[in-house]
This record gives structure tokens, sequence and C-alpha cells, in this order.
């Protein structure tokens, strides 16, 4: 339920709908989206990023938070556990049981390789899991992958590694062809057609959804053909460090019993990380959209062993979080809401920016609203937000449409005597995606032999930004070419003895450039107190 | 915070006083727990949270997801964080969608004694037991229509008196919905093949030519569909 003064304040969109329905706001000039995003977007300032001081990318921007984790030490710093007593022994191993993960482990069983799945809270939970709005890809006949390519170039600001930009939109249909064939039940037309929306800076709409459940839809079809296929998964059971081999090649991780505490030895040919993002992290205090694991474990057990960070500085601020009510802040608004023609508004209730620009150009214009202009509606946690006009989709699409194609949103709000249908929502930027990893290859190769990435915790294919509906599609694309490729190449892999050497080598680096932390990661788990004193 | 009224709520038993404006699962992070287990997407979407409650003076005992519901005063609380459900395998690639498809992976559905526990257990508001009569009729894609919000949290499962994993039928019948009886996607086909007989490649070839300047003068005049 909305405060009195916020109902009040709510007349006004209200009393200037008439005038804004049917009238387009105009898109930014390209000079207009530099100069919101330089003065406003959190990545644009210095405040809130570190220079590293040790490692591969020594001297690379990173967020604090981030980089205080990259710059502790290893949980195993007296290396007291017996390299020789393996507990696992697998051809191909997958860190992380989102998306990707799940799409690596189909593809590697499917080439024969014997799989193991470890993951640190429950198969399937993760961002995937929660991905609303949908996925991209140049199925219609009025699109094409070279059109989509020069969206996501655009969107990323033309810093995306142009091979895996190219091989993601190329690879594109047949991944949403090898999910429907999974049985992924995608919104359809009665004959079959796609039904596919615009997102934020798509030139076409090829956004594919199952209503505003597109990632769960997706994600529990294939966590249940990886339990038809029987490969075996670990749960509760995050990896704690990756291990090498003595020829420094990926072979294998010690993974760490939740429950029990006790460590266990994986030693396999090929490893699949796909442990997600960061959003737990909260750079720079921001809320957040994602899953409770995304600790940005991947990254940092990534960077350990060597393997290469690209664009670890570049976040993505979701332009719509959930501002009100404070039980669910932080939580998406899918962008498809403003797909469907929600439009943002600020206290006076004008809009100020048009609905579908880029995430970062949103976000940006949303902060700038208000923190520089102060028209921002306050609300009681003493925050601010801009209005979302919901009630326009229902009076341009017809009644129902909220019901129908917002379901996870229309109930979110409802279960806090909010509904989106009559009344316009709260909304304020929430970190949402870490735009980049560790770099990989087309295949989900990274510099260190036999290590692969993929998922969010890869980096390279957004370059500094990314579109809506990408990450979804990323997942698979990249999932599938790690899976097989690993699938593939593990037969040829003959293992050397496991060693800790990395991580010796990794403090001694630590000393040398004369970093001190008292702070140890992996994170694993996010702590929260609510406001209680710690 | 103007809504910082306190109340008492018992978790596991253990009397806590938390911030009345919190949700379950954040009254437990407020008294002190780091959860590992019943905590997952705090967004309503993975259903790990399933709780069970009981208010002071109520008898009844309720059942909700610890992230979606606010604490309220004198609330017991206890989180169920898995559930053991039953799940056949079966190979999606081998099958014709029939009236016997259930009956042969979870013929328990037939004994649905119409009790409608599962749908008062359901925290996404869902028809449990019609959508479990759907399946019991052969009528999948209804079934995949009225199930189709489910997040698997397994509360109706864990109050059937018949045995039934609802949450497992219905994502069957969704995955046939989705692979056979739904019309194929044409457009889908056909890009895929042109892709795969290299129809796309010099177009890629050649806007993977151009340097920034020309990519960026390509971008911001692109036509952009309504």
């Amino acid at each position: 339920m909305y405060t009195a003064e916020m109902r009040e304040l709510s007349k006004k969109v209200e009393e200037t709908r008439s005038q804004r329905i049917g009238i387009n706001f105009p898109r930014m000039s390209p000079e207009d989206k530099i100069g919101v995003l330089n003065e406003n977007h959190p990545d644009y300032s210095d405040k809130g990023f570190m220079y590293l001081k040790h490692g591969v990318n020594k001297g690379a921007r990173v967020p604090n938070e981030l980089g205080e984790l990259l710059e502790a030490k290893s949980k195993l710093v007296n290396l007291e556990i017996n390299l020789d007593k393996i507990d696992y022994d697998v051809d191909v191993l997958v860190i992380g049981g989102g998306g990707a993960g799940a799409a690596a482990a189909l593809e590697a069983n499917e080439k024969g390789a014997k799989v193991l799945i470890t993951t640190k809270l429950r198969f399937g939970d993760a961002n995937t899991m929660m991905a609303e709005g949908g996925i991209q890809a140049a199925d219609k006949p009025d699109d094409s992958p070279a059109k989509h390519y020069l969206d996501v170039m655009g969107g990323g600001h033309y810093t995306n590694v142009p091979e895996l930009a190219s091989t993601l939109v190329k690879d594109a249909p047949s991944a949403i062809k090898w999910l429907n064939d999974l049985g992924v039940m995608f919104d359809k037309e009665k004959d079959g057609t796609m039904i596919t929306n615009h997102g934020g800076g798509t030139s076409r709409k090829r956004m594919h959804s199952a209503a505003d459940y597109s990632g769960a839809e997706i994600m529990r079809v294939m966590r249940d053909e990886v339990r038809n296929k029987e490969i075996e998964v670990l749960e509760f059971s995050p990896v704690i460090e990756l291990l090498l081999d003595t020829d420094g090649k990926a072979a294998g991780a010690v993974i760490c019993d939740l429950e029990t505490k006790r460590n266990f030895v994986v030693r396999a040919k090929t490893v699949i990380m796909a442990t997600g993002g960061a959003g737990r992290l909260h750079y720079q205090g921001f809320p957040t959209s994602n899953h409770y694991g995304a600790t940005a474990d991947g990254l940092v057990m990534g960077y350990r062993v060597g393997a290469e960070l690209a664009f670890a500085d570049t976040i993505q601020y979701h332009p719509t979080g959930v501002a009100y009510p404070s039980q669910i802040f932080g939580a998406l608004v899918t962008e498809k809401v403003r797909s469907l023609g929600a439009t943002p508004l600020n206290i006076h209730g004008e809009q100020f920016v048009y609905h579908l620009e880029t995430r970062d150009v949103e976000a940006s214009a949303i902060i700038r609203e208000c923190n520089v202009k102060g028209n921002g509606i306050p609300t009681p946690t003493g925050g601010y937000g801009v209005w979302l006009d919901t009630p326009l989709i229902e009076m341009i699409h017809g009644e129902g449409t909220i019901e129908k194609k917002l379901p996870a949103m229309l109930r979110m709000y409802l279960k806090f005597d909010l509904d989106m249908r009559k009344k316009p929502i709260l909304v304020y930027p929430t970190l949402h995606y870490q735009n980049g990893g560790l770099l990989i290859d087309k295949n989900g190769q990274t510099k260190i032999e036999n290590l692969y990435v993929a998922g969010e915790c890869a980096g390279g294919i957004h370059g500094t930004n990314r579109l809506m509906g990408n990450s979804l599609l990323d997942i698979i694309v990249f999932g599938r070419r790690a899976g097989i490729h690993a699938g593939e190449n593990f037969k040829d892999i003959k293992i050397k003895d496991l060693t800790f050497d990395h991580v010796r080598k990794y403090h001694e680096d630590l000393e040398n450039n004369e970093v001190e932390s008292s702070q140890f990661s992996p994170m694993i788990l996010p702590i929260y107190t609510h406001g209680r004193e710690k | 915070m103007s809504e910082k009224k306190m109340i008492d709520v018992y978790i596991f038993g253990k009397k806590y006083t938390v911030p009345s404006s919190l949700t379950i699962m954040d009254s437990m992070e407020y008294a002190g727990y780091q959860l590992t287990k019943g905590c997952g997407c705090r967004s309503g979407f993975c259903g790990a949270c399933s709780t069970i409650y009981r208010v002071k003076g109520d008898k009844e005992l309720k059942i909700a997801l610890a992230c979606q519901t606010k604490v309220e005063d004198g609330m017991y609380f206890t989180q169920l964080p898995f559930f053991p459900g039953e799940k056949p395998l079966y190979n999606i690639n081998e099958f014709e969608p029939a009236m016997d498809t259930m009956a042969k992976f979870y013929p328990e559905i037939y004994k649905c004694i119409g009790c409608n526990s599962c749908t008062n257990g359901c925290p996404q508001d869902l028809n449990v037991m019609q959508y479990i009569a759907h399946a019991q009729r052969g009528e999948f894609e209804k079934c995949a229509h009225e199930s189709f919000d489910c997040v698997s949290c397994g509360i109706c499962a864990s109050r059937c008196p018949a045995g039934i994993t609802h949450y497992n039928a219905a994502l069957l019948a969704r995955r046939l919905t989705g692979k056979y009886i739904v019309p194929e996607t044409e457009h889908l086909k056909n890009k895929v093949q042109e892709i795969a007989a290299g129809e796309h490649d010099q177009s890629i070839e050649e806007i993977m030519g151009k340097n920034i300047e020309e990519l960026k003068e390509l971008y911001n005049t692109r036509d952009i569909t309504k």
C-alpha cells in the first residue's frame, strides 16, 4: 500500500496521462547519451573503484568490493588437503548450476563425457531463474544476425570482442530451436509464429519470451533434462578453489560441503566455470536484482589461476528495480514492462526520457532525475524513485494484458497490496549484471588450458553494456559451446599431478606487491543484518 | 525508518524481536542467521524458501514463501528447504503425447481424492487440483497453461494425501506442450537452415570488417521497426 503522501503524488500521473498517451517521447541524440552517462552512471566516475596491485590484470580498474576479494587470501591458505586422495574423478567438471552450467553439462554429456555439476545452492537456483523479459534471436523474416550484431555492438559501445558478438548472434536461432525442442514453452501465435517484442536498444522485435517467467521456464526445463540424463549434481557444494596440474592446466577443484564443512577433491580433465555474476557484492551500496549466490566466486577463482579479466569495471544497473515497497527493494521490474509501453515519469507526472533507451542510458537518466534535478518521488525509507506508468499498458494493449503478459510482476506487487494495473509503480536503478568477466574465446576457453567459462562469469561478449535478452542467449550459446568443446577435448587429455602451486604463487604475488588483507575469498554467500547492528 | 515497529516472532521455536516491516526471510537474517538453505532468488521465482507458519492463537498451519511474506506478531515459523519429490526419468524425444502418458509416469495422479489441499497451499495461487484434473484427462496444453507460473516449491506435494508430485507432473505436461502440441515455428526453422547453409556469413563478415566510426554511423542511422 502506498502512503498517503505517495497516493497524493500519484494523482499527478493520472492528471498528465491524457496528454501523454499516444505521443512518443523523443529518443536521445548520441551526444546527449554520452552526457547523461558521464554525469550519472556509477561506472563513469572513479568513486567506488580501485586499481589492482597484482595478478594478470595488475593496474586494471575494478569495483572496490570485487578488488577486495581479488586481493584476499585463499580459503585454503594452509593447503592441508591431500591431493592424492581423489573424491570425484570426472571428464568435465561444471561449476555452477544455473543456465550456462546446465547447458554445458547437457552438451558435454551428449558427447559422451562423464560430467559432474557442483553448485553452491540448489541446482537451478541462479540468476537464470529470475530472468523475466526474454531471450533475443534474429529469426523473423525481417531480421538478420547482422542486424542483431549491430545492435549488440552499439549497445556495448563498440567495445565487445567482435568474434564473440558474431558467435552470439549467429548461434542465436539454433539456441532457441534447441530450447524449443527440449520443450520450452515460448509465447507463440496459434500458427507457431514466435511472439516477439522490442527490448531497449533493439532495432527489430526479436525478444522471445515465456510470459515473464522466461528464465524460469528455460531453467526448469534444462534442469529436468539434466535429471533425465542422470548427470550427477552436488548441491550446496560450492567450489572454493580451482586445481591445476603440474603443467599448469586446469585439472579440477576443491569443493566444500556447506552442511558438513568437509572439503572434497575433484579431478577433472576439463573444468567449466559457470558461477554467474557479482550483484550480491552490492557495488557502491546499490540494491540488487541478483540471486543470493551471485558473489563473483568464479571471477575470484579464475583470477587466482591466472585467467584474464575483461571489462570487470563495467556493471549493468537495470533502470527499473523496485524502489518501494521496502520488502522487495531492488527486485527486478522486467524491461518487458517498458517494452509493453509503460513510461517513466518524475514527481510532476512528466516523462523525462524515452522509455526504451539502452539500459545504461535509461538508468543514468533516472539517477539524474532523482539526484541532480531533484524530481524524484521520496520513499518512506529515505530513498527516491520515479513512477513507471504501468496502467498505460492496459490502455494501449487492452484490459487483461498485465495479467496475461506480466503475471509474475503483478503477483509480486499484489502480495504487498499494490495493483500495478491501476496504479503506477515506483522504480530506481538496481545492480543487475556483471557486463565483463573472465575473457573467453568463441568456444568458451580461457588462456588457462582446459579452463572454460560460460554465462555471466564470462567477459567480452557484451563489451561495456549488455542489451536485454542477450544474457539468456549467451548462457545457452556459450554454455553449449563450452560443453561441446570440453566434451570433445577431454578425450585427448592426460592429467598430471594436481597442485596448489598457483595458490602459493598468488599469495607470494600479494606479498611481493605489498597487498595486505585479512579477508578470505571466494565469498560464497553474503551476510545480511537488515539494520541490526553487526 | 518510519515503519520500524518491533514485533515478536518465533524462529524454530525461539523468540526474536524483529522490525515488522521485514519479510520472514529478512527476519531470520535480522535475528542473526546466515542462510545456506531455504534461500534462493529472494524474489519469488525459485521456490527455495517454503516455510510453515502459525500465528499465536490460531490453530491452522499455513505455508508461504519466506521471501514474499511479511512477518506478523506472534508468528511461529520453520523452513522446509527440501522436498523429496518423485521424478521419473524419460526421454523427451521418444514420445507421442497420448491419454496414457501421464498414467505411465505419474499413475498416482489418478488417486487424487479432490481434497484441494494442493490448491490451498499454493503460494502462487495456482489452481493446482484443476491442473492435475487436466493431466488426468490427457489435456496437456490446459495443464501446461494452468500450471505455467509454478515455482516448484513443493508445498503442494507436501500436503497431498495421494502422494502426487504435482509440480513434476505439470512440468512433463509443459514440455510435451512446448515440444509436440504447439505448432512448429516455420520462421525459426528457416533461419536456422539459412545460417547453417552460410547464407548470412557474408553480411556478418562485412559488418565485422567495419571500423568503429563506420559502425557508429551504421548504428546511429539504422532503421528501427515500430
